[in-house]
């Protein structure tokens, strides 16, 4: 009888190349994901070294950091990121990679657009040159962010040499209460743990409150595995997932489709298998969260208040509240409902998805946002926005007062035009809110899409809970 | 990327807990598709005032630290984005190694792969050598990796390493040439891939 095993441990074993003592794991790679930004010294390292891309055809790429989401027709503006945007394009087309350009429906940003093509399946290995890959995991792949120099190592072999992370098992049993969702969930998990409580770990998210989420949700969750310091986050596959994938582009079909979907149902973690660390969290007492400090570990339930250094016995944490508050310009003690906002995002890998937008649409329909605060929606992908066009989403946003973006990263961390000034004040549905993360001097709260546009109506972080 | 033996250099004290890589390389350098010249922009923000001017207060434009070639710092250093500018730029500026309590998964393999050495101490380790370099800025440090040792006036210190990563970093090894050694496992691998796992087609 064989060990029972995680589904990590699983999707593991299934791709070691190679492996032998002291050495690390020679893991095969069943998808790269190539942006514009980390690649291009990849390539020309490649060429340096007189070697070619293995397997394009398990290579996807890209454009969304740096591609303006207003006035597209007018070509890109900003000399360098221009450069980089068509650095990327001949890079693709000498070694043959498909790129989704800006002239395609189904750019976006790359963690929205290969769930969308059905690229991201169950049991698969899944690396970019973007700390936010672990998105993937929510299908139950092992999906991590890698640097330029494994980018390259990805190219020219197909696989990575990997030291195999531990495991940790988080789980939320019961039901979320209204107006609590994906985001509370892993914000309220990162304000536990903290930045780095997971460091060197891979995530496992389990539980009724996980299994009832939709994959949208999942992968929000997954999403930001990476803010709680870990390597991956993954959920495993289960009928939501199958629903999901049937008939998207990549998907399997006919005898394929059968033989998949046996293997991804086979990937659940067995009973009796164990991790190296455990969290258990009773969904029923998890609230709206949002983010006061300058990372987001320093996340409190919107009910709370703005730490109080001198009460942090930690030195280290105590120092780091003290600059954090210093740079948000907050008073220790006040209550997070009181704070104004200037900006409003609602967007990027985390929650630019078609539900997101219902979300937010939802508590915005018939309301108009406050005069003094302005906001954008920056839809997730080409075909995001397309289909929230076709439910009549984009009317309520402008009817609300939100401009209506093209796809790409925006200003989740400000690649392309849109920054905040300093000074200003977002609310934003992203997931960092390092200092100038959105634009030198600005400042970031991180929330749900709902919280984002309550405050877009109230100009200040309100509870979505008592926003009628 | 070049063998690292022994690293012997003063310090930069930068007792700062989660600096994350939009602080040390922030994103509007991240356009250039060059590897080189990082240096310049390194903790970029941190190294000015409000209104832009240089801060002549911030450790790192103090002149006294300028031939630093060990950066010492706290826990979860690098943590946030994969990017690989980070490191770039560290190494650009001239240091050789950092030293910290802890390091983000991410920052910390990226160091291996560029010959920028992390070195994980204690916190209680991490705070002696800060003071040190606090109070005497020429203070030496020595970072030997054969013998996994760091040394300076006082202080001596044991330090843990991947047997592998010391292995490549001593000898200045290029990953992909290991690999590219198993290529045959390889081959081997791929032919018993399954073939419901996404292919991508430029037509697709």
């Amino acid at each position: 009888m064989t060990e029972p095993r995680t589904l990590f441990e699983k999707v593991w074993d299934d791709h070691v190349v190679h492996s032998a003592p002291g050495n690390p794991t020679l893991l095969y790679i069943d998808l790269h994901l190539v942006h514009e930004v980390t690649s291009p010294q990849a390539f020309d390292s490649l060429r340096m070294a007189g070697r070619t891309v293995r397997r394009p055809d398990l290579t996807m790429s890209t454009i969304d950091h740096g591609v303006p989401t207003a006035g597209r027709e007018l070509g890109i503006r900003d000399p360098l990121s221009k450069k980089q945007i068509d650095t990327l394009i001949d890079n693709c087309a000498e070694f043959d990679i498909t790129l989704y350009g800006l002239d395609d429906p189904r750019q976006g940003i790359v963690h929205v657009i290969s769930p969308e093509q059905g690229a991201t399946q169950p049991g698969m290995t899944i690396v970019c040159g973007d700390s936010h890959t672990a998105t993937h995991g929510a299908f139950g792949s092992l999906a991590f962010g890698i640097g330029t120099s494994e980018v390259e190592h990805v190219l020219a072999t197909q696989t990575l040499p990997q030291s195999k992370p531990k495991s940790m098992g988080i789980t939320i049993d019961g039901e979320l209460a209204p107006g609590v969702t994906a985001k509370d969930i892993i914000l309220g998990i990162i304000a536990r743990i903290g930045t780095h409580g997971a460091n060197g770990h891979v995530i496992e998210y389990r539980g009724s409150a996980i299994e009832a989420l939709s994959m949208e949700g999942r992968m929000t969750i997954c999403n930001m595995s990476i803010e709680g310091g870990a390597r991956a986050g993954m959920i495993a596959p289960d009928q939501t997932t199958v629903d999901y994938l049937k008939g998207r582009p990549l998907a399997p079909t006919g005898a394929d489709w059968d033989a998949a979907v046996a293997y991804w149902m086979s990937l659940q973690t067995d009973a009796g298998a164990t991790y190296d660390t455990e969290l258990i969290i009773d969904a029923a007492e998890l609230v709206p969260h949002v983010s006061w400090g300058t990372n987001p570990g320093q996340t409190l339930p919107v009910t709370g208040h703005v730490p109080i250094p001198e009460y942090i016995e930690d030195p280290i944490e105590r120092d780091s509240a003290e600059r954090a508050i210093e740079y948000m310009a907050l008073t220790p003690g006040m209550a997070l409902t009181d704070i104004q906002i200037d900006r409003v995002f609602l967007g990027s890998c985390t929650n630019g998805r078609i539900e997101d937008l219902r979300e937010a649409a939802a508590v915005l329909r018939g309301k108009t946002i406050s005069p003094h605060v302005s906001a954008m929606v920056v839809p997730g992908s080409g075909l995001v926005k397309l289909q929230a066009e076709d439910e009549g989403l984009d009317q309520v946003f402008k009817a609300a007062g939100f401009e209506w973006r093209d796809a790409g990263c925006s200003m989740c961390l400000g690649m392309n035009p849109d920054i905040l000034s300093p000074g200003e004040r977002c609310a934003s549905t992203s997931n960092r809110n390092f200092e100038g993360r959105q634009g030198q001097g600005g400042r970031t709260h991180l929330l749900s899409p709902g919280m984002a546009a309550a405050a877009a109506v109230t100009g200040h972080l309100t509870d979505v809970r008592s926003f009628a | 990327m070049n063998a690292i033996d022994r690293i012997v250099g003063s310090m930069l004290p930068l007792p700062r807990a989660h600096v994350d890589t939009d602080q040390i390389m922030p994103k509007q350098f991240l356009k250039r598709v060059e590897r080189t010249g990082y240096g310049q922009y390194l903790f970029w923000d941190w190294r000015r005032t409000a209104d832009g001017a240089m801060n002549p207060e911030f450790v790192i434009n103090r002149p006294e630290y300028q031939n630093a070639k060990v950066l010492v710092t706290g826990p979860n250093f690098g943590s946030g984005s994969s990017r690989e500018h980070a490191p770039w730029g560290i190494q650009d500026w001239g240091f050789e190694a950092v030293i910290a309590p802890s390091f983000a998964d991410i920052f910390f393999n990226n160091c291996t792969k560029v010959g920028l050495l992390p070195v994980v101490l204690t916190e209680k380790e991490c705070a002696y050598l800060t003071e040190l370099a606090q109070h005497k800025p020429t203070a030496e440090v020595i970072i030997d990796v054969p013998s996994q040792k760091v040394t300076a006036d006082g202080f001596e210190a044991d330090f843990d390493i991947d047997p592998f990563i010391k292995h490549r970093l001593l000898n200045g090894l290029d990953d992909i040439g290991i690999t590219l050694g198993h290529a045959d496992a390889i081959d081997t691998f791929e032919k018993k891939r399954p073939a419901y796992k996404p292919v991508l087609s430029r037509s697709s």
